[in-house]
């Protein structure tokens, strides 16, 4: 029995050594027999290079750059392969001190012996193509590309925004983002990021000892190519943008023109605008920092985010809403008798359109009256909280007070106050008399100059209104991609019968005796339109919508000129008429006059007593406040 | 006094410590290459890992000594005491450890940490030991079967628990000791077939495969029954109706029981799935750098793959190709040779003790070893599944080092007093 036993140490045995024989059999194999592996390692290492996709391109609505990529370099070191080099050659193709190389290389030292670290980043074409013949004989270095925005026309800026390195809580939250990657830090690059940025690939390549590239690695079995972002079709006519841009060139303000019937806009103006070159590349701190601190804050996108009070183009509003709600007729007339409201000398407006056209403040402070002033149906009693709750929805559903939801990051949505909000303001109470600034667009509402737009394309479209947007469509050439949101129409609650009597007003408004915005008129066209102007603590904001023609619109436009001593009609006014010529026309036949308002410069200087861009105390515009 | 000393240090298998301290020297020369830096080149750098393997070395010298001056009846009289010590460490581990790697192993005792699943295997061989060496031990019996199986399930059970696989895999390789111990060699061959099964359905499809299963059993049936007329059909189908199941358990535990990270170690082994840049990335490292060192290797510290930490685990799990780098065919089918031959020794040494004790031990010593080295091995060229155990005496570590010398010297001690009376 034991010695049967003791016999099994021979299997134990005999399977020890079948082992031990096998695996030297596969170590014969593996490094003398099978050649690949001595190719692949002899003397080489492997370098992971990232791939970065080239960031998606953005063209204008007629097929035109407004954006695009050009190629870079970042300089990257593994500091554990760095050895015996010639510093001083080194540092002089590089055009840095010996003092800012070491400075660098430590810190490289520190991230990692083993890991590649940037070294110096975005190394201009020109730059590296001294370097990049020499580099080999810096171990431990090794160039990747990488592309820069670049914009041919200068701009835009306020719509495309720019990019920037990725910072700390992004690449926690979003494992897509590594140290050092850029991201879309505002505009267009930041709203559609997800599409622009494409997915990164990476190359696994061979390098000798003397750093030179070997080919890649298992003939690139292991790479994974970069797929390339998405390209943007904005809506923007690259002319057009141009052409405000020049006119907006010695002013403070905004210009937005918007396609009525596809909500797609047409031209972005936030002035004082600035080159989007600027914050490319390296220049970029530097430029940020000047752009930032510029008391015109540049960066500052009054298209979408200053909340002027809306002036006198408020009143298409209150007479639409009025209408709605029957509390007065297209015939209805009020005299101007300047009892609580001041106004311009102009006959008494016997109807809706000529108060429009006239744009008679007491009419309009009647209008307000009877919408606030309005039985409750419930209780049969004169209720000012019941008729203002009516007003805000109206006024909610023609796009005030709301956000709109636009392809730009930070919009603000203005303010239309609603009953809560005068219940905190006034805690003993309040009524029509309190509140009767905003029935000419003063005291509590403010709108952004993107919802005015949208309010022109509004009244255009008769009733209803896309949300604006810049990007028409998301993809390639071949294979392009709505977003659904741009395609949905927004009804507004006011009937569809009462919106020729507005354009009927807004017509007056050009052509007609009476009207205020003469200067907007394009010969041969028919330009529909309203003058405001908005008191604020310094000088009053020049502002003007419109739209042409009166019939089928193609354009809807805003324009706001801060603090431009004189009312909508004497700036905002022609410059809207000449958009409109642009872009309908394609070309401006009016050239004295382009030239004159070209080169007017009619802001007030800054600084203004407060800031006269954001207006945030409701309540210090109340009564008109003559800056000087 | 003077003469049983004399006869002890003439007993000493001086072989196998020349082997120990070789494989040890090479350990500590290639975790030295394996973390080489320019920088940090002194070798009394204690701050690295080399600088640190060479205190874990100089301790275990002093174990090793310790060992040898104590009475060999100590081992197989304290079995029990050192086993149970053990599997306390186990559940302390179990409750209170720090997670290291996914694994909850380690045991804090200030600076240090120790791994008490190493010095488990050591436990556990001294305490299968010692129980099969117990008068009237028959492996026929239930009851020894049982005992014995207990004594190795429980550690390899809280190793499991521990998340430490690799390690808990460890304790099947006593299957050897109770082979020899006279377990059936059916359970062997079941064993075997279970492999073989496992492997099978992981591949192919589990209900196709119980399908052909069945149709083999069928087949089978009718064949033998035409010869012999005894062979009753619901043997067969009895033999069928256990691969199934054992087909089901392992699609079963294969789905709920292993963890991602296990899964594709094992699929891309079986070359199911394609995953290059992880799991596979790695044993492709690995082959890389053993296949790149050619006959006589790249020479000391001249590796390029080893030295750029393009594979993980360098210094520990895959040590081994830095020496196949460094060292070539030469010296990496010398370490394996080395391995083997000690495996080889130990089972003969064993074979030769009168004590029952001293040979059941040596036979877990040996089939211990014999399982790192096949296992870590095989990982590194390819051939296993990437099971993370260090290779024994070369691997960086304290505790793997530690333990590995106390099991072998352990041994050596009671082989060399073998001529005591029992």
């Amino acid at each position: 029995m034991k010695n049967i036993l003791s016999g099994r140490r021979f299997i134990v045995m005999g399977l020890f050594i079948a082992v031990g024989i096998v695996y030297i059999l596969r170590l014969l194999y593996l490094q003398i027999i099978d050649e690949t592996y001595k190719e692949l390692a002899d003397r080489n290492a492997l370098r992971y290079v990232t791939q970065y996709p080239s960031r998606g391109l953005v063209y204008d609505r007629n097929g035109k750059l407004l954006v695009y990529n050009e190629a870079v370099y970042d300089l990257m070191v593994i500091p554990r392969q760095v050895k015996n080099m010639d510093t001083d050659y080194f540092c002089s193709l590089l055009k840095i001190t010996k003092e800012d190389f070491i400075k660098k290389l430590d810190k490289a030292k520190k991230f990692s012996m083993y890991a590649p670290s940037f070294f110096e980043k975005q190394i201009s074409k020109e730059d590296f193509a001294q370097l990049q013949e020499k580099i080999y004989l810096f171990d431990g270095f090794y160039a990747q590309s990488r592309t820069l925005r670049t914009y041919p026309d200068s701009v835009a800026a306020a719509v495309l925004g720019y990019i920037g390195e990725v910072n700390e809580k992004k690449i926690e939250e979003d494992e897509y983002y590594k140290r050092g990657d850029y991201i879309g830090m505002s505009g267009l690059e930041k709203s559609y990021e997800q599409y622009l940025r494409g997915v990164k690939g990476s190359r696994i390549t061979l390098v000798d000892v003397h750093n030179r590239e070997k080919g890649s690695f298992q003939g690139g079995k292991y790479d994974v190519a970069a797929i390339a972002g998405k390209n943007l079709y904005s809506t923007i006519d690259l002319e057009l943008q141009k052409y405000a841009e020049q006119l907006m060139k010695n002013k403070r303000g905004s210009i937005v023109a918007i396609e009525p019937t596809t909500g797609e806009v047409l031209c972005f103006v936030s002035a004082p605008t600035y080159d989007p070159n600027l914050l490319v590349g390296r220049v970029r701190g530097n430029n940020y920092k000047q752009l930032n601190e510029d008391i015109s804050k540049p960066l500052f996108n009054r298209a979408l985010m200053a909340e002027y009070p809306p002036g006198s183009i408020f009143k298409v509003a209150q007479a639409l809403i009025a209408l709605d709600m029957g509390v007065i007729t297209p015939s209805t007339g009020f005299p101007c008798d300047k009892g609580l409201v001041g106004c311009h000398n102009h006959p008494s407006a016997p109807s809706v359109r000529d108060a429009i056209k006239m744009s008679c403040n007491p009419y309009f402070y009647r209008v307000f009256q009877r919408e606030v002033q309005r039985q409750n149906p419930k209780t049969g009693k004169i209720d000012s909280k019941y008729g203002l709750s009516e007003w805000t929805l109206a006024m909610y559903k023609m796009g005030f007070g709301v956000k709109l939801d636009i392809d730009l990051p930070s919009v603000r949505k203005g303010y239309i106050p609603d009953t809560a909000f005068y219940n905190r303001w006034y805690p003993t109470g309040w009524n029509f008399f309190t509140i009767y600034s905003n029935s000419i667009g003063q005291g509590e509402v403010t709108v952004v100059p993107i919802q005015m737009a949208n309010f022109a394309a509004l009244v255009a479209n008769r009733g209803w209104y896309i949300t604006p947007h810049l990007v028409r469509s998301i993809g390639d050439e071949d294979n392009r991609f709505r977003l659904k949101k741009y395609q949905e129409k927004h009804y507004s609650t006011v009937d569809a019968q009462w919106w020729d009597v507005a354009v009927a007003g807004m017509y007056g408004v050009v052509h007609e005796g009476g009207g205020t915005g003469h200067r907007a008129d394009v010969p041969g066209l028919e330009v529909c339109g309203k003058t405001g102007t908005a008191q604020n603590s310094g000088a009053d904001h020049s502002v003007f919508i419109s739209f042409a023609p009166r019939n089928n619109p193609k354009i809807a436009v805003s324009v706001y000129v801060e603090n431009a001593r004189g009312g909508g009609g004497s700036w905002a006014a022609p410059i809207a008429g000449l958009i409109i010529e642009k872009y309908i026309k394609r070309e401006v036949e009016r050239k004295e006059i382009e030239k004159q308002y070209m080169e007017a410069a009619p802001c007030q200087p800054l600084p203004i007593g407060k800031s006269a861009v954001k207006k945030e105390e409701t309540d210090s515009v109340k009564t008109k406040t003559n800056a000087n | 006094m003077q003469r049983e000393k004399k006869s002890i240090l003439n007993n000493i298998e001086w072989k196998v410590v020349l082997a120990w301290l070789f494989l040890v020297v090479v350990g500590w020369i290639s975790i030295y290459a394996a973390v080489y830096d320019s920088e940090h080149s002194s070798i009394f750098d204690f701050s690295c890992r080399y600088g640190k393997q060479m205190i874990w070395i100089a301790a275990s010298v002093v174990i090793a000594l310790f060992v040898m001056v104590t009475d060999p009846k100590f081992f197989s009289q304290t079995s029990y005491i050192i086993y149970i010590i053990c599997i306390g460490m186990l559940v302390v581990v179990l409750g209170v450890a720090t997670a290291t790697k996914g694994a909850k192993s380690w045991l804090g005792i200030g600076e240090f940490g120790i791994q008490p699943s190493e010095f488990a295997k050591f436990a556990t061989a001294l305490a299968l030991a010692k129980i099969l060496s117990a008068i009237n031990v028959d492996m026929k019996q239930w009851s020894t079967r049982l005992s014995a199986i207990g004594v190795v399930a429980l550690p390899m059970l809280l190793v499991l628990l521990q998340n430490d696989t690799g390690s808990a895999l460890v304790f099947l390789s006593f299957i050897f000791v109770l082979f020899r111990e006279g377990l059936s060699s059916v359970v062997l061959i079941f064993g075997a077939a279970a492999i073989v099964l496992f492997v099978l359905a992981l591949i192919v499809n589990p209900y196709l495969l119980i399908a052909i299963l069945f149709a083999i059993a069928l087949i089978a049936y009718l064949f033998i029954h035409r010869r012999n007329r005894h062979a009753k059909l619901y043997y067969f189908l009895g033999v069928f109706a256990f691969c199934a199941v054992v087909v089901m358990a392992v699609q079963f535990g294969y789905n709920e029981v292993l963890e991602s990270h296990q899964k594709d170690r094992i699929e891309v082994l079986l070359g199911q799935k394609k995953d290059d840049k992880g799991v596979g990335y790695n044993v492709n490292q690995s082959k890389i750098a053993i296949g790149s060192g050619g006959f006589l290797g790249k020479g000391f510290l001249q590796g390029t793959q080893t030295k750029f930490n393009f594979v993980p685990e360098q210094d520990t799990d895959f040590i081994f190709c830095t020496i196949g780098e460094e060292w070539g065919f030469v010296g990496s089918a010398l370490i394996v040779a080395v391995f083997i031959w000690l495996c080889v020794k130990i089972i003969k040494m064993a074979e030769r003790q009168r004590s029952k004790f001293a040979r059941i031990y040596g036979y877990g010593v040996a089939s211990i070893i014999f399982f790192h080295v096949m296992v870590n091995i095989g990982m590194t060229i390819g051939l296993l599944p990437v099971i993370g155990i260090p290779l024994p005496f070369i691997s960086y570590g304290g505790s793997s080092l530690w333990a590995f010398t106390l099991m072998l010297f352990v041994f050596i001690r009671e082989d060399a007093s073998r001529g005591d009376l029992v």
